[in-house]
C-alpha cells in the first residue's frame, strides 16, 4: 500500500554499511542511474532545440543546426560539471546547496513513511527562517555557543508549528494534507512579506520588505577560508543521522512505518494513526524549519521575500530520488546540490537558463516514479517492484 | 470523530465558530455613529434602467448583523438545522462579509456590480480546473497536476495568440497544451501505473520548469512572442440591460460564458448520458465495468484527456483575459485552489462552479478591499483566498464520499 519497499529482502540485522552498499549498488541504483542519464539526455535535447545558435544555424540546413545544437549542449553541460565538482570552490557551492536539499528532502521522507505527502516544505522553510532569523537579530548579548544553537532550535520550532497544523487538521477533520500544506505555502509567502515590513523586523530606512542582519553571534561559521560552505552541512548530516535513528530504532519511528504500511493493522495493535499523523507532520515541519534556519543564519544573513522559492518542491525530488530512505535522501541531496550549483555556473558561463535544472529534476522523478518508462526507454529489465505506491488517495 | 456523537460535535464546532465570528464582527468593526456606506447597484459605465444606491448607517448595520450571526450560532448550538448545518455556517460567513464590507466602505461607496463581476471572472480558472478534476477522479484517476496544466495552457495560449494574432488560436493552443499534460498524466498513471499523486506533482514541477525555461530562453529575447491578442468583453444584447444581473452575468468575457456552458454540459453528460454512466462506473468499480464490456483503460484515458482540455481552457484565462503576457509561475497556486474547489463541490460540476464562485469572491473581495481605506496590509489581504481554502476544506468538507476506485491503477486480473 505505501512507502518504500526495500529493494531486496532485508536481513534481520543490517548495519549502515550494508545499507549504504544496498543503496548504491542495489538493483534500484541501476534504475536511478538510468533515470538520471535519461533526464540529462532529454534535457540536452530541450537545450539544443531552444538554443539561439541552433535556430540561427537552421537557416543553413539541418547538418549545421545539429552541430550548433551539439556544441551548445557541450558547452552548457561542461559548465555544469565544472561548476559542481570541477574545483574546491565548486565543491563548496555543491555542499552549500546540498545542506538545504538534504533537510527539505528529509522533511518529505519522514511523512512518506507514515503514508503522508508533505508538499508544505516551502511554508515550513519560511517559518523556520523567519523564527530562527528573528532570534538571530532580536536577541542580543549572547555568546556564539549559546546564541547560534538557540536560533537553530527556534527555527526548528517555527517549522514544527507550521508542519503540525496540517497534521492536526488531517487527524481531526480529514482535510487532505496535500491541499492544506499547499495553501499554507501560499499563505506564509504573503505573511512573510507583511512581517518583513514590521518596524521591529525591517531594516531601518528601507521601504521594501527586508529584515535586519542576523548578528555574528548567531551565524553559522564558515568551514574554509574564502569559501561559502558553512557548518550547516555538518548540521544537516547530524540531523540525518538522528532521523536514521528515529525512523529505524525509536518506538515512534516504528509506529510511523506501521501506520504507513497498514493503518488498520496498526490500530488493531494499539497504535493511534491520528497521533502518528500529527507526529510525522510536526517532525517534518521541524526538519524543513531547520533548512530555513540554516539558510538564514548561514548563507543569507537576512530574511528576504522569496528566499524559500521552490525549496519545498526540491525536497520532494530529493526524497523520491532517494526512495524515501535516509541514506538515499542524503546521497540524492548531494547529487541535486551538484546539479543546482552546476546549473548556476551553467547560467553564468554559457547563458543557459537555470530553469533547465528544474526540467531535468522533474524528468528524474518521472523516471523514478514510473520505472516502466525507463524500462521502455532502455529496454532493460529492472527487477524492482513496479511503481511503488508512495502516497494514499483522498479517503481519510 | 466516530460513532453517533460525530454530527453533534461537528454542530458544536460550527456553533463555536459562529459565536467567534459574531464577537469578531461586533468587536473589530467599529465606526463612528454618523458614518454611512453606499452600495452602488449600477454598472459604473452607465445603465439603461438605473437602480438607486443602497445607503446604510455603518454602526447600526454592523450591530444588527452581529446579532443575526449570534442568533444563528445559538440556533446551531441548541438544536441544529439538520442536514443544513453547513448551509447555516455559510450564511453566517456571508453576513460577516457584508458587515466587513459595510465597515470598510464607511464614508465612501462600494460597487456591488464590479465586486460580483470580478467574482465571476476570477471563478473561471477555478471552475475549469475543478471540472477537470471532477472528470479525472470520477473515472478513477487523481489529478493533482491541474496547476501544471494551467501553466502549460497559459504559456501556449500566450505564444499562440501572439504569433497567430488571434485569441481564438490562443485558446486552441491552451487547450492543446492542457490536453498534452493530460496525456502525460494518463500515460504515467494508466499505462505505467505510477503513483498518481506523485505523478501529478512531478508534472507540475515539469510544467513549471519547461515554461520558465522557455520564458527565459525564448520569450525574453523575442517580446513579440509574448504579446497575446486577448479576448474582449462582449455584452449579450438585451440580457445585459437587466438591472443588477445584466452587467454581472451578461456583459462578460468569452471564457465566462464558456465556463457556464461547460458546467452545464459536464453536469448533463456525467449524470444523464450513457457516456457519463460508463465513466463513473469505471471510477467506482472497474472490474465490474470491465466484466460488462466497458473498456476501462480507454475510458480513463479519454476522461483524463478531456479533463486536460478543460484545464487548458482554464489556463488560457491567465494570458488571454487576466494578464497581458505570460510570466513565470503566474498561476500562483490556483490549480490547487481548483483541486480544493473540486473537493468542496463534492465531485459534482455544479458544486465545482459553486466552490469556484466562493473562491472567486474571496479573490474579488481582496482586490476590492485593497482599493478602500482599510487598515489591513495588502499582503495579508492577498493571502485570504488561501486561508479561506484551508478553513473550508478543514471545516466544511469533512469526510468525502470518494469514487471507490479513485487513485487505484486498474490491472486486469
Amino acid at each position: 500500500m505505501s512507502t518504500d519497499a526495500p529493494p531486496s529482502p532485508a536481513p534481520v540485522r543490517e548495519g549502515p554499511a550494508q545499507r549504504l552498499r544496498a543503496a548504491v549498488l542495489g538493483a534500484s541504483a541501476r534504475l536511478t542511474g538510468l533515470a538520471v542519464a535519461a533526464a540529462l539526455g532529454i534535457g540536452a535535447v530541450v537545450l539544443a532545440l531552444s538554443a539561439e545558435e541552433t535556430r540561427e544555424a537552421l537557416d543553413d540546413g539541418l547538418g549545421p543546426a545539429l552541430v550548433a545544437g551539439a556544441s551548445a549542449v557541450g558547452r552548457a553541460y561542461s559548465a555544469l560539471l565544472q561548476g559542481s565538482v570541477g574545483s574546491l570552490g565548486a565543491l563548496s557551492e555543491t555542499l552549500v546547496a546540498a545542506t538545504v536539499l538534504i533537510l527539505t528532502g528529509l522533511a518529505v521522507a519522514v511523512p512518506l513513511r507514515a503514508g503522508l505527502f508533505n508538499i508544505g516544505g516551502e511554508g515550513q522553510v519560511i517559518a523556520g527562517g523567519l523564527v530562527g532569523g528573528a532570534v538571530g537579530f532580536a536577541v542580543t548579548g549572547l555568546p556564539l555557543p549559546v546564541h547560534l544553537p538557540l536560533a537553530i532550535v527556534a527555527a526548528g520550532l517555527g517549522g514544527a508549528a507550521v508542519g503540525w497544523l496540517p497534521g492536526f487538521l488531517k487527524a481531526r477533520t480529514g482535510a487532505h494534507e496535500v491541499i492544506s500544506t499547499i495553501m499554507l505555502n501560499n499563505t506564509l509567502t504573503f505573511v512573510l512579506i507583511w512581517i518583513l515590513t514590521l518596524p521591529l523586523v525591517q531594516v531601518e530606512g528601507r521601504s521594501d520588505p527586508i529584515s535586519r542582519q542576523v548578528l555574528d553571534s548567531a551565524r553559522l561559521p564558515r568551514l574554509l577560508e574564502g569559501l561559502r560552505v558553512d557548518a550547516g552541512i555538518i548540521l544537516a548530516v547530524l540531523v540525518a543521522v538522528w532521523v536514521l535513528w528515529f525512523l529505524d530504532r525509536s518506538t515512534t519511528g516504528l509506529e510511523l512505518s506501521a501506520v504507513g504500511a497498514n493503518p488498520a493493522a496498526a490500530t488493531a495493535a494499539g497504535m493511534d494513526p491520528a497521533r502518528t499523523t500529527v507526529t510525522a507532520m510536526t517532525v517534518a515541519g521541524a526538519l524543513a524549519g531547520l533548512a530555513g534556519g540554516a539558510l538564514i543564519v548561514g548563507l543569507q544573513g537576512r530574511i528576504t521575500p522569496g528566499f524559500s522559492a521552490g525549496l519545498g518542491f526540491d525536497g520532494i525530488t530529493v526524497a523520491l530520488l532517494g526512495r524515501g530512505t535516509v541514506v538515499g535522501t542524503v546521497l540524492s541531496g548531494l547529487l541535486l546540490g551538484a546539479l543546482k550549483a552546476g546549473g548556476r555556473a551553467m547560467q553564468a558561463r554559457s547563458g543557459t537558463a537555470l530553469d533547465l535544472v528544474v526540467v531535468i529534476q522533474a524528468l528524474i522523478i518521472v523516471f523514478i516514479a514510473a520505472p516502466g518508462v525507463v524500462r521502455a526507454l532502455f529496454r532493460v529489465r529492472a527487477d524492482v517492484g513496479e511503481g511503488a505506491r508512495i502516497s494514499q488517495g483522498w479517503g481519510s | 470523530m466516530s460513532g453517533a456523537a460525530a454530527p453533534v460535535r461537528r454542530r458544536r464546532r460550527f456553533a463555536a465558530f459562529g459565536g467567534l465570528l459574531a464577537a469578531l464582527v461586533a468587536a473589530l468593526l467599529r465606526a463612528d455613529a454618523s458614518a454611512r456606506t453606499a452600495f452602488v447597484l449600477n454598472d459604473a459605465r452607465g445603465a439603461r434602467f438605473p437602480l438607486p444606491d443602497l445607503v446604510v448607517p455603518v454602526a447600526g448595520t454592523v450591530r444588527i448583523l452581529a446579532a443575526l450571526i449570534l442568533a444563528l450560532a445559538v440556533l446551531l448550538a441548541v438544536r441544529g438545522a439538520g442536514r443544513r448545518d453547513a448551509a447555516v455556517v455559510g450564511v453566517m460567513g456571508g453576513l460577516a462579509v457584508v458587515a466587513l464590507l459595510t465597515w470598510a466602505g464607511a464614508g465612501t461607496s462600494i460597487s456591488v456590480v464590479s465586486l460580483l463581476r470580478g467574482t465571476l471572472f476570477a471563478a473561471v480558472p477555478i471552475a475549469f480546473g475543478a471540472l477537470a478534476g471532477v472528470l479525472c477522479e470520477r473515472s478513477g484517476v487523481i489529478n493533482i497536476a491541474i496547476e501544471g496544466q494551467f501553466l502549460a495552457g497559459a504559456f501556449t495560449a500566450a505564444v499562440a495568440a501572439s504569433i497567430l494574432g488571434s485569441a481564438w488560436w490562443g485558446l486552441l493552443g491552451g487547450i492543446a497544451a492542457g490536453a498534452l499534460v493530460g496525456l502525460m498524466l494518463a500515460g504515467l498513471t494508466i499505462r505505467f501505473a505510477a503513483d498518481q499523486i506523485v505523478s501529478g506533482v512531478v508534472l507540475i514541477v515539469f510544467a513549471t520548469g519547461v515554461t520558465s525555461f522557455l520564458t527565459s530562453q525564448l520569450l525574453a529575447g523575442t517580446p513579440s512572442w509574448n504579446a497575446p491578442v486577448r479576448f474582449q468583453a462582449f455584452a449579450l444584447p438585451g440580457l445585459s440591460d437587466v438591472p443588477l444581473l445584466g452587467p454581472i452575468v451578461f456583459d462578460q468575457t468569452v471564457l465566462v460564458y464558456l465556463m457556464l456552458l461547460a458546467v452545464a454540459g459536464v453536469q448533463f453528460g456525467l449524470f444523464r448520458t450513457r457516456w457519463g454512466l460508463r465513466l463513473r462506473s469505471v471510477g467506482e468499480h472497474p472490474a465490474a465495468a470491465d466484466t460488462v464490456g466497458i473498456p476501462v483503460l480507454r475510458t480513463r484515458y479519454r476522461a483524463v484527456m478531456l479533463g486536460g482540455v478543460l484545464a487548458g481552457v482554464g489556463g488560457s484565462w491567465f494570458t488571454l483575459e487576466a494578464a497581458s503576457q505570460f510570466s513565470k509561475e503566474m498561476t500562483g497556486g490556483r490549480g490547487f485552489i481548483a483541486l480544493a474547489a473540486m473537493l468542496v463541490g463534492r465531485y459534482s460540476p455544479v458544486g465545482a462552479l459553486g466552490a469556484g464562485l466562493l473562491f472567486g469572491f474571496a479573490d474579488a473581495l481582496a482586490t476590492a478591499l485593497q482599493r478602500l481605506p482599510v487598515p489591513i496590509p495588502s499582503s495579508l489581504l492577498r493571502a485570504t483566498p488561501y486561508v479561506i481554502t484551508i478553513v473550508v476544506v478543514a471545516g466544511l468538507v469533512g469526510r468525502l464520499r470518494v469514487p471507490a476506485a479513485d487513485g487505484k491503477p486498474y490491472v486486469k486480473a
